[in-house]
């Protein structure tokens, strides 16, 4: 214990080390925006004398592209620019082909302190007429329907990014009817083969920003996996030149080894509920799935055959593990029900499904496909077994899902380095984010922070 | 025997070598006609003799330093894709790290999987796993007991070669005898 202590002196550098307010990923978006819907988020009106660092709107434009649903236009094709509904020339928007937009002020509060107040305004609505005056207990008012949002708070200058992204938030829950998943991180594992400690496991916001190094270490790392709560990681460590399963807490640095058994511990995948943890042992001679308790640390041993069996994930509400097993021959999906122990085959289709995680609705299961060679992302529905291969890349691994199931993130190759890539749910839109430096692995969207 | 008739030219070698030591302390002090006419003098006295060098006598210990130092040049196996079979060329390699394990119980070895880039990582771990075991399994039936031998799977973590070529998977795709 006292050598694991003093391992984590040497090993952790903590949060604030390695703070960068930019990108450390850059996102490049490669194919699908066509398809996206028209909107503007014209650039806020500021009053006042010193201007945030961050500028609120690109924050938000950046968000809404990313999703895949939306065509942000550029400032250039803009009519107009009001930042009042009353000032809006719907005629002239509807002309240019948009739809909404997203319109607002920000204003100089005191020292550090912004005033934000924005609206997400239908410009069909606005242009069918549909505001037009009635008579509300006795006066005559102007309707605010085509006013699909209106809000105003007050935030100081280095939140500026973080309210973006709330709004952005507002805009495609209100467009979408789906909850935005803009203020989510990523784990990911970096790797700098060059540099002293090669390996490191990082958080950063859902779009690269903000990344920090949670630890750096000369051994490799991997499989960073969520606790429900968003405050911890589990991930694997090979620092004492073996597997541990090792949970670290984000926010300050605590770290406790979890599992140690001779031969494999490896892909720990927390439960729904935050009290287990689903893994992989070799300690009884072959892969085998296990569940831990994580306060007692007891174990049940889940999967019982000499082929592999590697992988779990579970069912969103947590009555379920989806596994990859040899038993078959090549590498397949299986499901195991955790009350009854039954367990079934789920996949058929292709040389080898690998890595399986289910959608948040539980309705389908995003997994590594391999046809004639090639490693995709692909999705099956689990009612029709219906199977889609979303991306269109060759070495893709461990797809991880956003917490409101609209995107997939993962790991692929782009030129001869390992990068990560987004895809869209329907397989439309993809984009890529590769690193400023080093190779990029082993993503795991958070849950909703 | 060797070592007497080596003796006898240590004895004999020694005092030239004090000889030589005193006159190169002593050149900067001289001229150089006086060092050439040194230098001269003991080249002719070097040509007098023959100076012969014992061979240190090698410790057992030293011996085994020696021999995994031979094994550590010849500890690396490949194997073909997604595959875990020992291949024909690589038994003899694996013959002389058993013969030297099992004469030395006391060493232990630590045999890492390691497997190429395709496919999962937590499904490259597990078949990293089942390649150190091939090689514990071999080694094993050629006698070595199971508690000198510990595996370590890093999958596809630690690849030796970058290029992302078939050649460099080839290469990536092994497992290493570490002493």
């Amino acid at each position: 214990m006292r050598t694991f202590i003093r391992y984590s002196f040497i090993l952790i550098l903590l949060l604030s080390l390695n703070v960068q307010a930019r990108s450390a990923l850059e996102i490049v978006i490669t194919e699908g925006i066509d398809s996206a819907r028209p909107i503007a988020v014209v650039p806020f009106r500021f009053e006042g004398v010193n201007r945030p660092t961050e500028t609120i709107t690109e924050v938000i434009a950046a968000d809404l592209m990313r999703s895949g649903q939306f065509n942000p236009i550029p400032t250039v094709r803009m009519p107009q620019q009001p930042h009042r509904a009353s000032d809006v020339d719907y005629a002239a928007w509807a002309k240019e082909g948009v739809e909404h937009l997203v319109i607002g002020t920000i204003r100089e509060a005191g020292p550090d302190r912004y005033t934000v107040s924005f609206e997400l305004i239908d410009v069909v609505r606005g242009n069918a007429g549909l505001s037009r005056q009635m008579l509300n207990q006795g006066q005559l008012v102007r309707s605010q329907e085509h006013v699909l949002e209106a809000r105003e708070t007050t935030i100081t200058g280095n939140q500026v990014r973080q309210f973006g992204h709330r709004i952005s938030d507002i805009v495609y829950e209100r467009l979408t009817g789906t909850r935005g998943a803009f203020l989510t991180k990523i784990a990911y594992v970096l790797v700098q083969r060059d540099a002293e400690f090669p390996f490191q496991l990082a958080v950063a916001d859902y779009d690269g920003a903000n990344q920090q190094i949670l630890l750096r270490s000369r051994e490799p790392l991997m499989s960073p996996s969520w606790s429900p709560d968003g405050t911890k990681l589990a991930y694997v460590t090979f620092e004492q030149r073996q597997a541990q399963i090792v949970i670290q807490d984000i926010y300050t640095g605590r770290r406790s080894v979890l599992s140690s058994t001779p031969g494999i511990n490896g892909a720990p995948t927390w439960s729904p509920d935050g009290r287990k943890m689903a893994m992989v042992l070799s300690k009884d001679g072959n892969p085998e799935i296990y569940v831990m308790d994580i306060a007692s640390r007891e174990l049940t041993r889940i999967t019982n055959h000499r082929a592999i069996d590697t992988e779990p994930a579970w069912s969103p509400d947590g009555k379920e593990l989806i596994f990859s097993s040899e038993r078959g021959g090549n590498p397949q999906l299986y499901s195991v029900n955790l009350q009854t122990g039954t367990t079934r085959r789920l996949t058929f289709e292709g040389e080898m499904n690998l890595s399986g995680t289910f959608t948040p609705d539980g309705q389908s299961i995003v997994m590594v496909n391999r046809t004639r060679g090639r490693y995709q992302i692909a999705r099956m529905d689990r009612q029709t077994r219906f199977m889609q291969v979303l991306t269109t890349t060759s070495l893709d691994e461990s797809p991880s899902i956003a917490p409101n199931g609209s995107m997939v993130i993962y790991s692929t190759m782009h030129g001869s380095k390992q990068v990560l890539a987004l895809v869209s749910m329907d397989g439309r839109f993809k984009a890529r984010l590769p690193a400023a430096e080093g190779e990029v692995k082993s993503p795991a969207w958070s849950p909703f922070l | 025997m060797n070592v007497h008739h080596a003796l006898k030219g240590i004895l004999i070698a020694l005092p030239i070598l004090t000889l030589a030591a005193c006159s190169s302390t002593s050149q900067t002090s001289v001229s150089d006609a006086e060092a050439e006419a040194a230098r001269r003098a003991q080249m002719e006295r070097d040509a007098a003799v023959q100076v012969e060098r014992a061979d240190q006598a090698v410790t057992p210990a030293e011996r085994v330093r020696q021999q995994m130092e031979a094994l550590r040049q010849e500890n690396v196996i490949y194997f073909d894709f997604d595959r875990s079979t020992i291949r024909q060329e690589f038994v003899e390699s694996l013959r002389a790290h058993g013969e030297f394990l099992r004469t030395n119980p006391s060493v232990r070895v630590t045999i890492e999987g390691h497997t190429d880039e395709r496919g999962t990582p937590e499904y490259n771990i597990a078949l990293g796993e089942r390649r150190a075991q091939a090689v514990v399994q071999y080694l094993q039936n050629l006698g070595v007991p199971a508690n000198q031998m510990r595996t370590v799977s890093y999958g596809e973590e630690r690849p030796v070669d970058m290029s992302r070529t078939e050649a460099g998977f080839a290469k990536n795709r092994r497992a290493v005898l570490v002493y």
